[in-house]
Parts: structure tokens; C-alpha cells; sequence
């Protein structure tokens, strides 16, 4: 009998510890995300922003959806991949721009930029015209 | 100053390649042209079947009314009395680029009629297609590999088909637009540039607004995508390659009233959708991957697959119950017929009537793209030797191709510009060995004292200059753009001869040479392949595939005969009717009733309403008194029927008689197959049953049949017919031909 309670406590003991070990294996986790994404330079913050910014609009425009009703159906679409778009298109000039990718080292950042532009304004021509 | 030297004839050399590959391919661009005018020299500069019709129709309209009219154009002459939305319902891209051109010509002051424009359309888009496949080659394997895939996808006889002078359908230009999309985005995916990523979905709307088969595009690259992901050949160009592609092309995709919100709803585009989700998974388990230590990785790994999986599930499940409460599954009708063959005999009999739509048989393949039937496999495996990202694609796209041609006959068409590229790769990779052993043997039988001494100074270098120098026998051979180069090859000859004397070349690859004698035979063999092939091309663009089906011709004793009953009959219509008279005939002969008579019709080759065309079909084969309600009911005043039987011209209505039974009895139960054959049989001689012989087709093709020959012996069907004196007591004859 006292075996069994002995045992049961031990099984509890065990479960705690392998949860306070996942929270603590979390926390490690999430110290050492923050710590190697604050070395990351401040050009590629800013544009990590930027793509953060574009995201949460995106949210914000499915949430009211969701709301109000997807009547102008056109405008919804155009209004969430345009997000979705600018978010994509940060993305590439990240990609494109940071120092540590070694596919990229020849490419100007001034390039990366203009193709970054050229590729946004196509995207908001388009955006426009089926915005209704 | 030697290796100063040595780049100025490179550069001279690389100058004349270029110049070389223009002016091929200047060639291959006049050759495209001019073998798809057999048409025009032997008949007219006519426009050819029945679906190039409608869109010369069309065109002709935009240019009289503008673009605007055009958009909102709302069509009242067809399938009386429902109309057609046109501006939404057809693919603008063959008929806005016609009207460009046009407009372009006129205003350069150039006045051609806008039926030239429309017959001439074809010809030169296949030109500019044999010009992307150069392209899309050379990004696969090398310039050599491209004017080879160029100069066969000049000539290929499936493209052919669909292209001739005359043939003003959609695929002239969408095969264009295809080849230059897989092109573009093959360019992103190489060189990681976003530039090419926008010209790639610009491409791609170009294919979207040209021809229903983009479906096949947006498809096959997540497939490709994905392909790459799971062997491990992700990278941050993948990602440019494709994630602008699906963001912009579902965009440009909705922009077109054809598909409008299908580009979101249907489930052809969720492919895209869902790899679209999971490339942006893998591309964040890299970037973590990059920035944390290996042991934190791992932590992350477990933490989140146990949390990302139930997470998983819950959204596939519902994913998944969306799309089954469709009935469908989300797919539309012809596409679920791609995937499963016997669905649409099944289900769709109007889809399993058009004879395009039915499996191919195996010599048509041989007929169609010939000698690139056994070549396609050797350029398989030149394709992974090496395997490169754009190589698995292009395999990934002859596969597919594969499957898809061998379910339609029409979708040789998507198959053919996969089977040229794939035989250029491999007739250039078999031309380059055979002339590299070629070469070799030469020099070692002539100048083997040369080649010694060549040999013997370059072991003595330093072993570094021979590492560099075989690095740049590599590059050089990448960048050759021609292979007729003889100096170039005798440089290429001899940096391989180093490579493979010096002691150091143990990890490059041994450039294979063969025997003298073999290589000899081999080209000689490779050349009188391709003539065979180039005379095969000739021979079908000549006499198999340059018949445009409004003109006939038959050989009598008496010379050539030429029908040209179609054309007669319209006119006929158009002159002798009232502008608002209805016609009703079989949907063939929509299309071009409405062009060319100018008349209303009740049902046209769109097919889109398929109750209607079972309430033609109903009463073609009901008896006189009920076709003749049908039709009052629909005010039609003039019935047209095609009847071969006379001249022997197979594909007429009696032929097709069966389909508008089969169709029609779908929608309306009385009408039933058994009724029609006698034992399983379908036959119109005495041995018919009697509602056969009783039913308004038979009675409207063989009025007076009898009085042609004395005994109504009709050639098609090789018997005499059942039924030979009787009276139409609903309809009158107006016109015969």
C-alpha cells in the first residue's frame, strides 16, 4: 500500500520535473531567439517591421471580414494580398540584402532595392485595378 | 600577356558564337513561319474549323467597337434565347493581341484586312515560341542544347497542327506564353533576381487571359517547388522564384473575368496555396536554423513539431471537410476528367463526344512528334548528369506532360515543346561527344608529337596552373554558345587532354571519348535521323494538317474537285434570310453560322449550357410532329443539316447522330440509346428500327436521297438506306447543296 503511494509520488515528482524542464527548455529557448536575433543589423530590423506592419494589417483586414461580411468580395481579395504581397516582397529584399547570404554577395543592394520597387509598383497597379 | 591574349580570343571567339546563334536563329524563326503556310498556298488565306470562327468573330468586333464594348459586350445572336456574356465567359489573350497588332499595323499605315492579321497570328507566335524554347533550353543545359530544341520545335508536327495559317485559336499564342513563363521562371530560379520574378507573373497572366490550360502552370511549379524542398534543394531563390509568382499571378489570375474569384475558390489552385504555406514553413525552420546554436535548434525542433502537429491536423481536417461537402470536390468537370479518365464518359457525355478530348492512340504519338519519341528518354538521363534545379524541372514537366497527352489527344500540345527540349538536350550532349572524339582521334592520329610535347610542358607546371586551368576548360564549356566552333573545340580537345594526363585531374570528371570509326557513323547517323524527321514535319504540315475543314477537296476521275458547300450554304443563309431568322443545327456549326451567316443559332461550340443542346439534340431525334414543337417553341424558321452521303464525306450529322441521342436522352428520359440500334447496332438501312427511321435527322439528311442514284445508296455508311420515299409533313426543304 505504502509502495503504491510511494510510487505514485514518484510518478508526480517525475511528471513536475519533466514540465519545469520544457518551461525552462522553453525559456532557454526563447533567451537564446532573442539574443541571436538582436545581433541581426538594423537595416534588416527595419525591414522585419515593415513585414511585421504588413502581416498585422492583413489580420486586421480578415478580422473586420470576418465582421462585417465578405460582400465587395474584389476589394477584400485585393486589400489581403496586397499585404500578403509587400509582406513576400520584404521578405525577398531581406534575403536579398543580408550580408550573411553567400548566393547574394555580388549583388548591389541598390539593385535588390530597385527590383524591390519595380516588383511593388506592379503589384499596387494591379491592386488598384481590382480594388474596385 | 598570354593570358591577356588568351581572353581576347575568347572574347572574339564567344562574339562570333553570338553572332552565329543570331543569325540561326533568325533561321529557325523564318523557318517557323513559313512551314505552317501549306494552308495558305494550297487553299486561300481562310480561316480554318470551326472555334477559330468565333474568335475572328470576336476580333472583328473589338476592332469595329473598342476595347470598353468589347469588356461589357453581352451577345444576343447565340444560343437564342438565353445570349452569352462574352466579355466574361472568353479567354481575351488570342483576340486582344490580334487587335493590338492590327491596330498597330494601321496605324503604322500598313492596311491589313483583320482576316490576314487573324490567319497570319499563328505562324508568327510560333516563331517567337521556337525562340523561348531557345531560351528555356539554354538556361537548362547550354546554347547548343537550345538552337537544337528550336530547330525541332519549328517543326514539330503537334504544334504544327494547332498552328497552321489559319487556325486562329487559342493555343497559338498560349503554347508561346507557356514556354516563356517555364522560361522566366526558370531565369528567377537561376539567378535569384526579382526582376525576373515580376516579368515571370506578367508572363503568367499573359498565359492566364490566352488559354484555359494555365491550370497546368499553376500546378505543375508547386509540384517542382515542392520536389525541390523535399530532396533537399531548398534555397532563398526558390523562395523568390515562387513566392511573388503566387502572390501576383493569383492577383493577375482574378484580374481576368474568365476566372475572377476561381483563382482562390477552385480547388485547381490550391496546390499552389498549400505549397506556397509550406515553403514559407521551411524557409522559417532555416532562417531559425541559421541563427541559433545547433543544441537550442534541437529544443525547438521538438517543441514545436508537438505543439505544430496537433495544430496540423485540426486545419487539414477542416480543409478537408470544405472541399468534400462539394460535390465535385472543388474540381471542375473537365479537370476531374484530366485526372480521371473515365469520368467524363461517365458523367459528361458532351465532354466525351468532342472527338479532341479522347485518348490518343499509339501511332499518333509516332505521327506527331516522331523521332522525338526515342530520343526523349536519352535527354531524361542527360538531364541528371547533372541534376540541377532547372534539369528537374523540366523533367518534372515531360512526365506530367507525358500523362496528360495520354489521357486528350489535344494535350499532345502541352507535350510537344516538353519532348523538344528534352531531344535538343540530348542530340547536343550526343553531337558533343561524338565531335569531341572525333577531334581527339584526329589530333592523336595527325598530331601526336604536338600533343605530347603540349602535354609533357603542362605536367611540368606548377599544379596550381593546371587546377586553374581546368576550371577554366569547365567554365568554357558552359559558356560555348556554339558547338560548330572548330577552334574552339581543338582548345576544348586539348584542355581535356591536360585534364586527363595531368596527375591532379583525379577528381574532374573524364570527358568520354569514343573510337574514330564509331563516332563517324554515329553523327552520320544522328543526320540522316534528323533529315528523317525534317521530311516527316514536311510531309504532315503539307498534307495532314494543313486542311482547313471549311474547304474540301476530293480527287475524281474527272481531277481535283473542290467543295465548298460550307461557305455556299452560309452564304446562302445570309443573303436569303431575314437578319433575325433563327437557325437551329447540331453546336458544331455554331461558330461559324454566326461569323459567316451572320444568323442567330440556338446552341454553338461553347458547349456551356448542356440542357440546351439536349433539347436540339431531343428533337433531331424525335419524330417530325414533337421536333417540330421543340423547335416552334424556340422560333426557329430554318433547320441545318450536314449530309455526307452523297460525296462521301464522313464526319456528318448521321455520324454524329448517336452523340445527340446520348446527350440528349441525359436531360430528357424518353429519349433512349436501345431505341435507335438494332442489336447493338447502329445502322440506317432496312434492318433499322423504327425510331430510327422515323426520327427528324433521318428524315431531314435523306429527303430525296433516293432520287440521286435510283436506289439511295449512301457512301458514308455503305449501305442503301431504309426508309426511301416519304413526305416531310412539318418541315419544307429550302435549300440543298
Amino acid at each position: 500500500m505504502y509502495q503504491r503511494e510511494r510510487e505514485r509520488e514518484r510518478e508526480r515528482d517525475y511528471r513536475e520535473e519533466m514540465a519545469r524542464s520544457t518551461g525552462k527548455d522553453a525559456q532557454a529557448l526563447f533567451h537564446s531567439l532573442r539574443s541571436a536575433y538582436a545581433a541581426t543589423p538594423t537595416t534588416l530590423k527595419i525591414i522585419d517591421l515593415y513585414m511585421g506592419f504588413a502581416v498585422f494589417t492583413a489580420l486586421i483586414q480578415v478580422v473586420y471580414m470576418a465582421i462585417v461580411g465578405s460582400f465587395p468580395f474584389n476589394s477584400f481579395l485585393s486589400g489581403v494580398l496586397s499585404c500578403v504581397g509587400t509582406a513576400i516582397l520584404a521578405v525577398c529584399l531581406r534575403i536579398q540584402v543580408n550580408k550573411d547570404n553567400k548566393e547574394f554577395k555580388d549583388l548591389p543592394p541598390e539593385r535588390a532595392f530597385a527590383d524591390f520597387v519595380l516588383c511593388n509598383l506592379v503589384l499596387h497597379l494591379v491592386i488598384m485595378n481590382f480594388l474596385g | 600577356m598570354a593570358a591577356a591574349a588568351k581572353a581576347g580570343e575568347a572574347t572574339l571567339r564567344h562574339a562570333f558564337g553570338n553572332v552565329l546563334s543570331f543569325f540561326i536563329l533568325l533561321l529557325i524563326g523564318v523557318l517557323a513561319f513559313s512551314i505552317r503556310l501549306f494552308s495558305v498556298i494550297k487553299y486561300e488565306s481562310v480561316i480554318h474549323e470551326f472555334d477559330p470562327y468565333f474568335n475572328y468573330r470576336v476580333t472583328q468586333f473589338l476592332t469595329k467597337n473598342g476595347i470598353y464594348d468589347f469588356w461589357n459586350w453581352f451577345d444576343d445572336r447565340t444560343w437564342y434565347p438565353l445570349g452569352r456574356v462574352i466579355g466574361g465567359t472568353v479567354y481575351p489573350g488570342l483576340t486582344l493581341t490580334a487587335g493590338t497588332i492590327w491596330w498597330l499595323l494601321n496605324s503604322l499605315n500598313i492596311p491589313l484586312s483583320v482576316e490576314t492579321v487573324c490567319v497570319f497570328t499563328a505562324p508568327i507566335f510560333s516563331a517567337f515560341a521556337s525562340w523561348a524554347t531557345y531560351l528555356l533550353t539554354k538556361e537548362v543545359k547550354g546554347a547548343g542544347a537550345g538552337l537544337t530544341a528550336a530547330a525541332l520545335l519549328a517543326m514539330v508536327p503537334s504544334y504544327i497542327s494547332r498552328s497552321v495559317a489559319g487556325s486562329y485559336d487559342n493555343e497559338a499564342v498560349a503554347i508561346f506564353a507557356l514556354i516563356i513563363t517555364f522560361y522566366l521562371y526558370i531565369k528567377t530560379l537561376n539567378t535569384g533576381s526579382l526582376f525576373y520574378a515580376t516579368l515571370n507573373a506578367i508572363a503568367y497572366f499573359y498565359m492566364v487571359c490566352s488559354w484555359g490550360g494555365y491550370t497546368f502552370i499553376i500546378n505543375l511549379i508547386p509540384m517542382h517547388v515542392l520536389l525541390c524542398i523535399v530532396t533537399g534543394r531548398y534555397s532563398s531563390r526558390l523562395y523568390i522564384a515562387y513566392a511573388p509568382l503566387v502572390v501576383l499571378g493569383t492577383l493577375l489570375a482574378a484580374l481576368v473575368p474568365v476566372v475572377g474569384f476561381n483563382a482562390v475558390m477552385t480547388s485547381e489552385h490550391f496546390a499552389s496555396f498549400l505549397v506556397f504555406i509550406i515553403l514559407h514553413v521551411v524557409a522559417l525552420v532555416y532562417y531559425i536554423k541559421g541563427i541559433l546554436s545547433p543544441k537550442m535548434f534541437k529544443v525547438a525542433v521538438t517543441l514545436v513539431v508537438s505543439v505544430g502537429l496537433v495544430v496540423c491536423c485540426a486545419v487539414i481536417a477542416i480543409l478537408v471537410a470544405l472541399v468534400a461537402s462539394s460535390p465535385t470536390k472543388g474540381w471542375s468537370g473537365r479537370s476531374l476528367s484530366l485526372l480521371d479518365p473515365t469520368y467524363a464518359s461517365k458523367y459528361i457525355p458532351i465532354i466525351a463526344s468532342v472527338s479532341e478530348h479522347q485518348p490518343p492512340t499509339w501511332p499518333s504519338y509516332f505521327m506527331d512528334i516522331n523521332v522525338l519519341a526515342f530520343l526523349v528518354p536519352a535527354g531524361i538521363i542527360a538531364c541528371f548528369l547533372p541534376l540541377s534545379d532547372a534539369s528537374s524541372f523540366v523533367v518534372l514537366y515531360i512526365v506530367t506532360s507525358v500523362y496528360f497527352s495520354g489521357v486528350m489527344v489535344r494535350l499532345m500540345l502541352v507535350f510537344a515543346p516538353a519532348a523538344c527540349i528534352m531531344s535538343g538536350i540530348a542530340l547536343s550532349q550526343a553531337f558533343d561527344v561524338f565531335t569531341r572524339s572525333i577531334k581527339f582521334q584526329l589530333l592523336r592520329i595527325l598530331g601526336f608529337s604536338e600533343a605530347d610535347a603540349g602535354d609533357g610542358s603542362s605536367a611540368n607546371v606548377v599544379p596550381e596552373n593546371d587546377a586553374v586551368k581546368v576550371d577554366k576548360s569547365e567554365e568554357t564549356i558552359k559558356e560555348r554558345p556554339s558547338r560548330k566552333n572548330k577552334k574552339k573545340e581543338k582548345e576544348q580537345m586539348e584542355k581535356a587532354q591536360a585534364e586527363k594526363t595531368s596527375a591532379k585531374s583525379k577528381t574532374e570528371k573524364r570527358l568520354l571519348v569514343l573510337p574514330m570509326e564509331l563516332s563517324v557513323i554515329g553523327l552520320l547517323l544522328l543526320v540522316f535521323m534528323g533529315a528523317f524527321y525534317v521530311v516527316h514535319c514536311v510531309w504532315a504540315a503539307a498534307e495532314a494538317y494543313s486542311a482547313p475543314s471549311i474547304v474540301l477537296t476530293s480527287y475524281t476521275h474527272e481531277g481535283l474537285h473542290v467543295f465548298d458547300d460550307f461557305r455556299e450554304a452560309y452564304a446562302w443563309l445570309r443573303h436569303n434570310t431575314e437578319v433575325d431568322d433563327k437557325v437551329a443545327s447540331w453546336w458544331d456549326y455554331g461558330y461559324q453560322t454566326t461569323a459567316m451567316a451572320n444568323r442567330t443559332v440556338i446552341v454553338d461550340n461553347n458547349t456551356w449550357n448542356n440542357t440546351h443542346i439536349a433539347t436540339v439534340g431531343t428533337a433531331m431525334s424525335s419524330p417530325e410532329k414533337a421536333a417540330w414543337e421543340i423547335f416552334n417553341s424556340l422560333d426557329v424558321k430554318y433547320v441545318l443539316v450536314v449530309f455526307g452521303g452523297l460525296v462521301g464525306y464522313p464526319s456528318d450529322d448521321i455520324n454524329k447522330f448517336l452523340w445527340m441521342v446520348r446527350i440528349g436522352g441525359g436531360v430528357f428520359p424518353h429519349i433512349k440509346e436501345p431505341d435507335y440500334l438494332r442489336d447493338g447496332q447502329y445502322r440506317i438501312d432496312s434492318q433499322a428500327t423504327p425510331t430510327m427511321l422515323n426520327c427528324l435527322m433521318y428524315k431531314l439528311s435523306y429527303y430525296r436521297f433516293v432520287e440521286t442514284d435510283g436506289k439511295g445508296f449512301d457512301r458514308v455508311r455503305r449501305t442503301e438506306i431504309g426508309k426511301k420515299y416519304f413526305k416531310l409533313t412539318h418541315f419544307e426543304e429550302v435549300r440543298q447543296s
